[in-house]
């Protein structure tokens, strides 16, 4: 992936050229509509989902309130199954440590499992600056990878995609990264399929590392979970002979049978599946079985800072289902690029923010205000992440941090407006104001056209002019 | 019981005939309404933008206004939500008791007017009449935050001469979102334009919600585009009857 994050504009200013790209709003129109109805259809089959998700929120937090304890048990219990334990305050220290691992066996790529961790710390970019190519074996992270794109769903990372310009991605890119395309290659979907795995199955044969992430990690038992759709997952876990698995450290579970209630939540309301296809799980080196080498790297990089933030704390339950981004509406119109992360939707909305810390840059500021507070995603979190509340706390911490230094006009704008709902006769005053105001229109029921910053409504809406007595002055006439 | 009218800051400035409204409607069902003075705004704007600080005086009149009232009406479901959910976080930024026990004393009495009319009073036929095709709009905060469910669209089917057409995707935001609508201005129009243009697929003559601010935002894209679809809050529809429309 050459694409990069780094330098995007705030929401607002990057969402604007999103929503003019008329492709793109087709393409996720289309691709989050039908995911949304399956995902309704079969979450409506299950009578006691609300108590699942309950009991999916209750694991979590449970885990995160001792998640010391835990992670030093997973430590524990993964040694005792001969992986190696590595710690990782931040992307750097992590993506040195798989570098190392990697150089440590002479290769010059690797191939990797469908993680989000490993791309939010830059993996395949660090890989790349040590001579090690880093290969993508997700379908849709190969669609993105070879297109030199960024991804923009969590699950779906080329959602943003549609099988025309996939093929034409496949067409003109695989040889320079492998094997080509077949001559003739058509943009049906089983077509375009059998062109990736003949591609792919060319790097599961011959690379020696493969890199994952983990949907969980069962301190129990040291067992690390990858839940996928395709299968490429389980080769890249099998066939190589090292096996280095980036995990957040929130990605922790007490024990085995927790899983149960994630194998019921995922699938449906990620991929709106019953059960997921290819669920991987494997508790340390097994001679004559898989990697005969293991490395797991525990990843922090700004999730002790989330579970520092008493409100934003419940965003570290987040399975990465995605079904929050196939419901928002804002994701629906912008597409996932113009939240300038590999996070993006109402997740990465909250997620960036926290992790990051706010005050620092307008593009992370921006994320919080990226949302109508509509309850769409709040309703659909498998897991009860109160998105819209956590927004608004983040709203008010980037309002703070921003406090000491000279107010802006919206800073100034909501003191006065504090001012004068302080006290009913000055928002009286302001009203006997806006009576003149439209006194003056004479007659005109609503407004076409305002100087900035009200030209920011009047662009596309017409306002309504106030009627001449408010509401306040009609009652104390008729009384 | 008594009863006051939270008419909210919007109604009050810029749509007075939502108030008379719910207050027409209210003695038609034989319930008395004050108009308590001292009322200004549900703070909502500063909360929902960052501006705890900015949004304490507003709550402090807020709770003033209100003391002594069995119940609190108010024809915004957004501004209902405000009250019982954000309150509360308001006045623990205060860091002021006396504030926050204030709260806990209104904010449960305050009812969105669908909520008062079916589960207070226990009406669903308020007797009104209004002629006209009306697609109706589920606010979100009405929907998701109160889950005010199907109480609107029950009193509306009772209401004589009004036929009720389905709105596609009605469920999804029409984009407002309050201060969205100028932060983030393009992506608010375009949520709005898509929720115009399923409101002109209905053929409905009405748009009917039971938010002002939403219909504000919806109604201005429709009258922007000469849509010939007009709004109304839903207090308005449920006041009017054959004598007085
Ligand atoms: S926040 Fe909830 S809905 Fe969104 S990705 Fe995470 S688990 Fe899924």
């Amino acid at each position: 992936m050459s694409g990069t994050f780094l330098g995007m504009p705030p929401f607002p200013v990057a969402a604007r050229a999103a929503l003019a790209d008329t492709q793109l709003r087709h393409n996720l129109a289309h691709a989050t509509g039908t995911i949304r109805a399956k995902r309704a259809d079969v979450v409506a089959e299950v009578d006691n989902w609300e108590e699942l998700r309950v009991a999916g929120a209750a694991i979590k937090d449970n885990a995160l309130r001792s998640l010391d304890a835990t992670l030093l048990r997973l430590e524990k219990s993964l040694q005792d199954n001969g992986v190696t334990v590595h710690w990782a305050r931040d992307a750097a220290e992590a993506c040195s440590i798989v570098a190392a691992v990697a150089l440590s066996h002479g290769v010059d790529e690797v191939v990797k499992v469908k993680s989000m961790a490993t791309q939010e710390i830059g993996l395949n970019e660090a890989l790349a600056e040590h001579g090690v190519a880093a290969w993508e074996t997700d379908l849709a992270e190969l669609i993105v990878q070879l297109g030199d794109d960024l991804p923009s769903h969590i699950l779906v990372p080329a959602i943003h995609r549609n099988r025309a310009e996939i093929r034409e991605v496949f067409r003109d890119r695989m040889a320079g990264a492998g094997k080509a395309a077949p001559d003739g290659l058509s943009d049906e979907p089983a077509d375009l399929a059998a062109a990736a795995r003949a591609h792919l199955r060319e790097k599961f044969l011959r690379a020696k590392v493969a890199v994952s992430g983990a949907n969980f990690a069962v301190a129990e038992t040291g067992t690390l979970v990858v839940v996928e759709s395709e299968g490429n997952g389980r080769m890249c876990l099998t066939l190589p002979e090292v096996l280095v698995s980036v995990v957040g450290i929130e990605k922790v579970v007490p024990t085995w049978t927790d899983l149960d209630v994630f194998f019921q939540l995922l699938p449906r309301s990620s991929t709106g599946e019953r059960m997921n296809p290819y669920t991987s799980t494997w508790s340390g080196v097994a001679p004559g079985d898989g990697p005969r080498e293991m490395h797991v790297v525990l990843l922090d990089n700004g999730r002790t800072r989330v579970l520092a933030d008493e409100v934003g704390r419940q965003t570290l339950r987040c399975i990465r289902c995605s079904a929050c981004l196939n419901v928002c509406p804002v994701y629906e119109r912008t597409g996932g690029h113009a939240y300038g992360s590999v996070y993006p939707g109402p997740i990465g909305a909250i997620l960036n923010p926290l992790m990051k810390g706010v005050g620092d840059d307008a593009q992370t500021d921006s994320l919080p205000y990226a949302s109508t507070l509509c309850g769409a995603c709040f309703e659909v979190c498998p897991v009860r992440i109160d998105i819209p509340e956590v927004l608004v706390h983040l709203r008010s911490r980037v309002v703070d941090a921003h406090r000491p230094g000279p107010p802006s006009a919206e800073a100034l704008a909501m003191r006065a407006a504090g001012w004068v709902f302080g006290r009913a006769r000055r928002l009286g005053a302001v009203e006997r104001a806006a009576g003149l105001l439209s006194r003056a229109l004479r007659g005109r029921r609503s407004l076409r056209w305002l100087p900035w910053p009200g030209s920011l409504w009047t662009g596309a809406r017409d306002l309504p002019v106030p009627p001449r007595r408010a509401f306040r002055r009609l009652r104390s006439e008729r009384r | 019981m008594k009863v006051a009218l939270m008419v909210t800051c919007v109604n009050d400035v810029l749509f007075p005939g939502t108030g008379a409204a719910v207050v027409r409607l209210l003695e038609r069902l034989g319930v008395e309404v004050d108009f308590p003075g001292a009322q200004t705004c549900c703070a909502q704007p500063m909360v929902n933008t960052g501006y705890l600080d900015e949004a304490v005086p507003a709550v402090r009149a807020f709770v003033d206004a209100f003391a002594g009232y069995d119940a609190v009406v108010t024809p915004s479901g957004s501004c209902a939500g405000s009250v019982r959910h954000q309150h509360a976080i308001v006045a623990r930024r205060s860091g002021d008791p006396g504030l926050a026990a204030a709260v806990a004393r209104t904010s449960p009495r305050t009812h969105e007017l669908t909520e008062f009319l079916v589960d207070v009073l226990g009406v669903e036929d308020v007797g009104a009449y209004f002629p006209h095709t009306v697609a109706y709009h589920p606010t979100c905060h009405s929907l998701r935050m109160l889950g005010v469910g199907d109480r609107p669209t029950r009193l509306l089917r009772a209401v004589r001469g009004l036929r009720l057409v389905d709105l596609p995707a009605a469920d999804q935001c029409c984009g407002f979102g309050g201060t969205f609508a100028l932060k983030n201005a393009d992506t608010s129009i375009a949520m709005g334009a898509d929720k115009a243009r399923h409101v002109r697929s209905t053929g409905a003559e009405v748009l009917v919600a039971g938010d002002n601010s939403c219909l504000m935002h919806i109604g201005g894209v429709l009258s922007r585009q000469r849509a010939g679809t007009r709004v109304a809050h839903l207090a308005e529809v449920l006041a009017s009857t054959e004598e007085q429309r």
